[in-house]
């Protein structure tokens, strides 16, 4: 590594062409040759176009959502909470939004905990059906989840699943589950076997050496298909609106839904229902996106 | 490590039971379906109806293919501009610069409030008297009322932004994870080698983003493909039936005219297609040959 960066730098030397007795090599100058930094304009411009064109659509809810009906004001002021209160109370905003976290946490633990289970079992275990196995989680990729409402809707009629939220938990994270354990797979294989049978050498169990030694570098992983999970129940709309016809189940995908179909010109409600169901999943992906790109860097998105 | 036992039955055991019930026994219930015709609303001509649906679908539905011809054309573009702006902007994140942890965290938030929320904000940036093109008609560019969701000409471009909005950062997301998995020494070995910056991004970026980029086109192929929710709350098909996909149309006809033969004989097809289309392409990538 040393050895390679001096040669980088003698390189760079000879290039430039410096007449002069060249610097000496400092730490900051090294990282510099070692990243190879594009000129700040190719990185700036584009970003801030990129920003543009991400942000006005946010900005645009936000205004709608805090100025009064009728104001046409761009920078709005003074702010108005009348929408807030009209959705959160009147339509039932409320109601939506407890059901859609208590969902997305179950969804979260479901995943999380199953896709550990049969990841593990796909990266440390050779077994009989394998390959089938993994084949048919690929496959059930391609099953378009739209056209299996009919199927679905009857099963869960049956199971006197309709209108629960233990329904909407259990089709979202078999819906969910095939790419999670894919990924946690990729994941656990990538962690060193190692450490593992040297645990169980020292006479641990298989299941004390996996608590003791893999669960911990697990964390990255667990972090990002936990929040994968959590962001697609949140946003799921599809189940959701099939499996729950009453109103104090609805979840706040298919209460926005509502809110676009009945209150065609109240773009206020419409505008403050938004905010509602985007201010928490995108703050959980503030949060988590560092851990995210660790996670699927860490080898999981190599299938 | 390599025993014997009954452990990994045991730990995907539940995986199973829950594709077992929801995603296998639906696939067959979809099939049984196609070969059948079964209509809500006249229940008196239900019965097996061998391969009728799929004749129908083949020789007399010209909406079977237009929406087909949709489908693939919306696959395409929207893939393909994803794919591209998705790599862009994970090359240009992946630089050091100041507030780089901030610019990520905005850039990628779109991919957080997929789906309804989606359609919504754009309703709102859209809609011909408070959206963004009357703010800039009132500015001087463009004419006032402009309504791109409804006119023919622009539609379909006003759909594509849409969804590159929320499509592109995952993307990005994904090839942004696997371009920090690139060891450092690779790019000092090229310099050294006196390779151009373009050189390096050809022989030693590219080649090492190969199966992510395999793997989230596919993926974001087929999710493209069987994408509901955005085209029918911001079009609903229309105008005319121009922007319905084949899912949108399996929709229609289960939904709106209870038609659950022909429906799942629709779906039947698309299915297939995909099924074809993933083989031939995992096929040809020769993904997962390095296990």
């Amino acid at each position: 590594m040393t050895e390679t960066l001096g040669k980088t730098d003698t390189l760079v030397r000879e290039i430039a062409g410096t007449t002069h007795a060249p610097p000496p090599p400092t730490r900051r100058r090294r990282r510099a040759v070692a990243e190879e930094p594009g000129k700040p304009w190719m990185i700036h411009v584009p970003l801030v176009l990129y920003l543009l064109f991400t942000l006005i659509p946010f900005y645009w809810m936000l205004v709608f959502a805090v100025r009064p009906a009728g104001s046409t004001q761009l920078v709005p002021w003074p702010i108005s909470f009348e929408h807030f209160d009209t959705v959160w109370n009147d339509i039932g905003f409320g109601v939506f939004f407890y059901n859609s976290v208590v969902m997305g946490l179950g969804v979260l633990v479901f995943v999380t905990v199953l896709s550990v289970m049969g990841g593990y079992a796909l990266a440390r275990f050779k077994f009989r059906g394998q390959r089938v196995f993994l084949l048919a989680m690929l496959c059930s990729q391609f099953i378009p989840g739209a056209m299996m409402l009919i199927p679905l809707f009857v099963i869960f009629k049956g199971l006197g699943l309709l209108n629960s939220i233990t329904g909407l938990v259990i089709a979202e994270v078999a819906f969910q589950l095939p790419l999670s354990l894919i990924l946690m797979a990729g994941f656990i294989r990538n962690i060193s076997v190692e450490l593992e049978e040297a645990a169980m050498v020292d006479g641990c169990s298989r299941l004390r050496a996996f608590f003791a030694v893999v669960l911990p570098q697990l964390k990255p992983a667990l972090v990002a298909v936990g929040s994968f999970a959590f962001i697609g129940a949140w946003n799921n709309f599809l189940f959701a609106l099939m499996f729950a016809t009453r109103q104090d189940k609805f979840t706040l995908p298919v209460g926005l839904s509502y809110t676009l179909g009945e209150f065609n010109t109240d773009f206020g409600a419409l505008a403050a229902g938004g905010v509602v169901a985007a201010v928490p999943v995108v703050l959980v992906f503030a949060v988590v996106q560092r851990f995210l790109v660790q996670g699927l860097s860490a080898g999981a998105v190599k299938g | 490590m390599r025993t014997r036992t009954w452990a990994p039955y045991a730990l995907i055991a539940p995986t199973l039971l829950l594709m077992a019930v929801f995603l296998v026994y639906p696939i067959g219930s979809v099939v049984y379906y196609s070969l059948q015709r079964y209509n809500v609303t006249q229940p008196w001509k239900n019965g097996f109806a061998g391969l009728d649906n799929f004749k129908q679908m083949l020789f007399d539905d010209p909406l079977f293919w237009q929406s087909l011809a949709f489908s693939a054309k919306w696959v395409l573009v929207e893939v393909g501009l994803q794919l591209l702006l998705g790599l862009v902007l994970a090359l240009i994140v992946n630089e050091t610069f100041i507030g780089r942890g901030v610019a990520r965290a905005l850039v990628f938030s779109p991919w957080a409030v997929s789906g309804v929320l989606t359609t919504g904000i754009w309703i709102l940036l859209l809609n011909p008297s408070t959206g963004i093109f009357q703010v800039l008609s009132e500015w001087g560019i463009g004419s006032p009322g402009t309504s791109v969701l409804g006119n023919p000409d622009t539609v379909f471009d006003a759909l594509v932004v849409t969804e590159l909005w929320r499509g592109v950062p995952f993307f990005a997301i994904l090839l942004l994870a696997d371009l920090q998995s690139i060891p450092k020494d690779l790019y000092e070995a090229a310099s050294v080698d006196g390779a151009s910056r373009w050189r390096r991004f050809t022989s030693v970026t590219l080649p090492h983003l190969k199966d992510a980029i395999i793997l989230s086109t596919l993926l974001r192929a087929v999710w493209e493909f069987n994408n509901v929710d955005l085209i029918y709350t911001l079009t609903g098909g229309g105008p005319a039936n121009q922007t319905t996909t084949l899912p949108l149309y399996v929709a229609r006809q289960a939904v709106d005219s209870h038609n659950f033969g022909y429906g799942s004989a629709l779906t039947v097809a698309g299915f297939l297609i995909l099924l074809f289309f993933s083989i031939a392409y995992l096929r040809l990538s020769k993904f997962g040959s390095r296990a």
